[in-house]
């Protein structure tokens, strides 16, 4: 009934011990191997021995570091709201099931947008789909927010946002007054953003389904500039630079569901950023990688980095710009900023000599006014990203597992 | 943030951690615990540890009100939720602890109504929104939380809901807390109070374990520097050769705890003679449930559930990670099988189970803050 | 679970002297003040906030004595270092 089964605890016991025999066989192979050459492995298993307790516990990490780095398997049965949060699941999801069965170097990257040759041009394409709810909410609609998510990871690609299609999947019953509010809402934002809807679709579905409104929209943009970007470019004494303060849309969704009877003065932080981001571009080649912080927020983004470009992460915790409003639901809510989606601003890893003019460029723009600097790659502890607190020690932000706000975008 | 921001100041944290040091004896370790899974969550939130000498070593009890809930109860839960026209609303701490068939999410997947609240009020209106479904509240926690659901139930009673009930598995920290001290295995020097806790109960039930024990108490605040100033006032006292119950977060926790709340606990709930703790086993008076008079309230009495007990895995060794004597690492399925999205014991489950925060924000070389000695003259 | 957040109360609510409406950082949310009834709160006081309840009233004098007392720790440790650095001019 609930898709899982009693043995699934031997299960998992069962494959954490098959790896753990081939590592071994592995290291008895390497030993063997060069036995002349001095017995590295003798003298780790040795360690483990005499080892002090920080040695062990050392052990302890660099096992489960392997552990981690194992391809992705989909235990569960059913599709749960995890798969959809952005996290450790929705990862676990694409890397076992799409890209499994897609697999192709277009692909691959897993960035906001796939980058395409065709002809002499050279394209980025995107898709995103929208099931917001509530369909309207402070600062905007699932229809700006639609244009300008699709817009933003086009421009964070690079790529200058040209075409966008729209698939509409509304629900039997739902108002065509709302649906025109909606569409409304797409044209200004589109007009706003310098792109065009040129093709669409809708379909019906009964009442009960679709829950009102869901939007399916895809665009294409023409790469302009000659960088090669990516997140597995960032490398040691890179900036990592985020645009503005985060998490505004998360918690003013998360508010605007009226569960929770919570009252601020919160808006959506929706906006079309490809005219700041062009102008960043512009000031400097020494761009790596950007990201919409969106569905998993800043946190995410940090760990996608670290581990695409087998670097680490250090952030500082009071450097991170985030609204008195926010923190505060925040803390009522028992959640981190670090994680809740913007949908106006982006993170932009650096080269670190032109840091200040990366930050110059984006304070110039209205949307990047409260742009800083929140930390910098380092070649320390690969994969994994630190936070120095405002209280001055160090932690580990990881992927989230579960979702804090379902459905918010 | 008020009361709040001044209390994570760094430069404060240098000076406590600095006369910590100073108080700490030459070659002798300190082995503090504290029995709170906020403060765990603190400790490791913040990177708290990197501020303590080598010497001292913060165990991790049993102060997880959701780790503590064993297999067959979530089962139990899971069996209400999925009677027809049910509406369970739970904590979303709750919504991952898995049950030996799954956890409230995997129910939620397969189409069971799991509906997360912030507060148990928040079920009352839902269940005045369906007055065709029965509503049950997965109550949890320690005294902290005990209150906030007796008053609920006071309130649907005032209102005269008939399709409000409650599962019960409220725990007390006191038996737990002595489980600890009577467990052959732990050596401990002192204990890091539950300052939420004790806003309920007050200081005084603590008392027993300085004066039969023999082992300081601080009482202490979750902010960074609370524990930090707790940690320091606990050395004082051993230095100084005494053990007492200190309270460190007097601006919140009255000495002899909230009258009233304890007053409403009483009136609507009575101590089980026992309750079992995953991970310690049958505690004697250690969990609520509700008075025959509040029985209309009580969903195990109104419904059934199958109660039936369900042994942890062999693997996991969450009991012994529960009584502070393995550090997380430590066990033997650590990160690798039991890990949070695949967790085996609840210690991984909950945020604020020891695993957790340990794999969520402590699993990293520990860089020290650097302390400056002052050497006395 | 224990999570307790420090909370002003702004105002009551009109029928209702259960709650009261608190305010966190700008933020607001209805909260049930019943378990403080022996002493209830006034509209500038501070509480703490669990699950929706105001558990206990923040005692604003232990506060600022808490961290007078941290401020002095503070000062004497920075007294220390100064005493230290000068110490080391030889």
């Amino acid at each position: 009934m609930t898709g899982r089964g009693t043995n699934w605890v031997d299960e998992a016991l069962r494959e954490h011990e098959e790896h753990a025999a081939a590592e071994e066989a592995a290291a008895r192979n390497a030993d063997a191997g060069d036995a002349g050459a001095g017995d590295a492995g003798g003298a780790a298993r040795a360690a483990g021995r005499d080892a002090t307790p920080s040695d062990r516990e050392q052990q302890v990490l660099d096992r489960i570091d392997r552990a981690r780095r194992r391809r992705p398997r989909i235990r569960e049965e059913r599709i749960t709201m995890s798969h959809g949060a952005g996290g450790k699941a929705s990862r676990t999801l694409v890397e076992a099931v799409f890209l499994d069965a897609f697999r192709n170097p277009l692909l691959e990257p897993l960035e906001d947008a796939a980058q395409l040759q065709v002809g002499g041009a050279r394209l980025a394409l995107t898709t995103d789909t929208y099931v917001v709810s509530p369909l309207f909410f402070p600062g905007g609609n699932i229809g700006d927010l639609a244009v300008n998510g699709t817009v933003n990871d086009l421009a964070v690609s690079g790529a200058t946002p040209l075409y966008l299609s729209a698939g509409f999947v509304l629900e039997e019953g739902f108002g065509v007054a709302d649906l025109t509010t909606i569409v409304a809402s797409m044209t200004a934002a589109a007009e706003a953003a310098g792109v065009q809807v040129v093709t669409g679709d809708t379909k019906v579905v009964e009442r009960g389904k679709a829950d009102g409104c869901y939007i399916n929209t895809a665009g294409v943009g023409v790469v302009e500039h000659h960088l090669a970007l990516g997140a597995a470019t960032a490398r040691p004494g890179d900036a990592v630079i985020v645009s503005g303060p985060v998490g505004d849309h998360g918690v003013t969704i998360m508010l605007a569901r009226g569960e929770l009877d919570i009252e601020a003065d919160l808006t959506s932080d929706t906006a079309a950023m490809n005219g700041m981001i062009a102008g960043l571009l512009e000031a400097v080649p020494g761009v790596r990688a950007m990201r919409d912080a969106t569905r998993g927020g800043v946190a995410t983004i940090l760990n996608e980095v670290a581990v695409a470009a087998g670097v680490g992460v250090l952030v500082e915790e009071d450097q991170i710009p985030v609204r008195t409003q926010v923190r505060g639901a925040a803390e009522l809510l028992g959640i981190d900023p670090m994680y809740v989606a913007s949908e106006g601003r982006m993170v932009a890893v650096v080269d670190g000599g032109q840091a200040d003019d990366a930050l110059a460029a984006l304070r110039a723009h209205p949307l990047g006014e409260q742009a800083a600097i929140i930390g910098h790659i380092t070649a320390d502890q690969p994969g994994i990203v630190l936070l120095k607190t405002a209280f001055g020690g160090t932690r580990i932000v990881d992927l989230l597992v579960g979702d804090p706000l379902p459905r918010i975008c | 943030m008020r009361f709040v921001d001044e209390f994570r100041d760094a430069d404060k944290a240098h000076a406590l951690a600095a006369r910590i040091t100073e108080l700490c004896e030459p070659g002798q370790r300190y082995k503090f615990m504290e029995v709170c899974g906020g403060h765990t969550h603190t400790i490791y939130k913040h990177g708290l540890e990197d501020y303590l000498p080598e010497a001292i070593t913060l165990v991790h009890g049993p102060g997880c009100p959701v780790c503590v809930i064993p297999m067959g109860r979530v089962d139990d839960a899971i069996h209400l939720a999925s009677e027809p026209d049910t509406i369970m609303t739970s904590f979303g701490d709750m919504m991952r602890v898995p049950g030996s068939q799954g956890s409230f999410f995997d129910a939620k997947a397969a189409g069971t109504d799991i509906r997360m609240v912030y507060s148990p009020l928040d079920s009352l209106k839902i269940a005045k929104q369906n007055p065709d479904k029965r509503v049950v509240f997965m109550a949890i926690g320690f005294e902290t939380t005990t209150p906030s659901t007796a008053m609920t139930v006071l309130r649907a009673k005032a209102m005269g809901l008939e399709n409000f009930s409650v599962f019960c598995n409220h725990v007390t920290i006191i038996p737990a807390i002595k489980a600890i001290l009577d467990s052959p295995d732990l050596r401990l020097d002192g204990f890091i109070g539950p300052g939420h806790v004790s806003t309920v109960i007050g200081c005084r039930p603590y008392e027993f374990i300085a004066s039969s024990y023999g082992k300081p108490v601080v009482v202490a605040g979750f902010e960074p520097l609370d524990i930090l100033q707790s940690i320091y006032m606990l050395m004082l006292q051993l230095s100084e050769g005494r053990s007492e119950v200190e309270n460190q977060y007097t601006r919140v926790v009255p000495w002899d705890g909230n009258l009233a709340a304890l007053t409403a606990i009483n009136e609507v709930m009575e101590l089980r003679p026992y309750f079992e703790w995953r991970g310690l086993g049958f505690i004697t008076h250690s969990a609520m449930r509700l008075r025959e008079g509040f029985r209309a309230f009580d969903a195990e009495v109104l419904f059934g559930v199958p109660g039936v007990r369900v042994a942890d895995p062999k693997a996991c060794q969450c009991g012994e990670v529960l009584k502070g004597v393995l550090k997380p690492w430590e066990c033997k399925v650590f990160g690798t099988a039991c890990t949070p999205e695949t967790p085996i014991g609840t210690c991984m489950v909950s945020p604020e189970g020891a695993c957790a925060a340990y794999y969520n924000y402590g699993r990293m070389n520990r860089r020290r803050v650097v302390e400056v000695e002052l050497t006395r003259p | 679970m224990c999570l307790g957040i420090p909370g002003e109360v702004v105002e009551f609510l009109p029928d209702q002297p259960d709650l009261a409406r608190v305010d966190v950082s700008g933020v607001r949310r209805v909260i049930n003040i019943g378990l403080l009834a022996d002493d209830p709160p006034e509209p500038g006081e501070w509480v703490l906030i669990h699950v929706g309840f105001a558990l206990s009233k923040i005692d604003e004098g232990e506060a600022a004595a808490a961290l007078e007392f941290l401020e002095g720790i503070g000062q004497a440790y920075a007294d220390e270092l100064a005493a230290l650095a000068e110490s080391r001019i030889e």
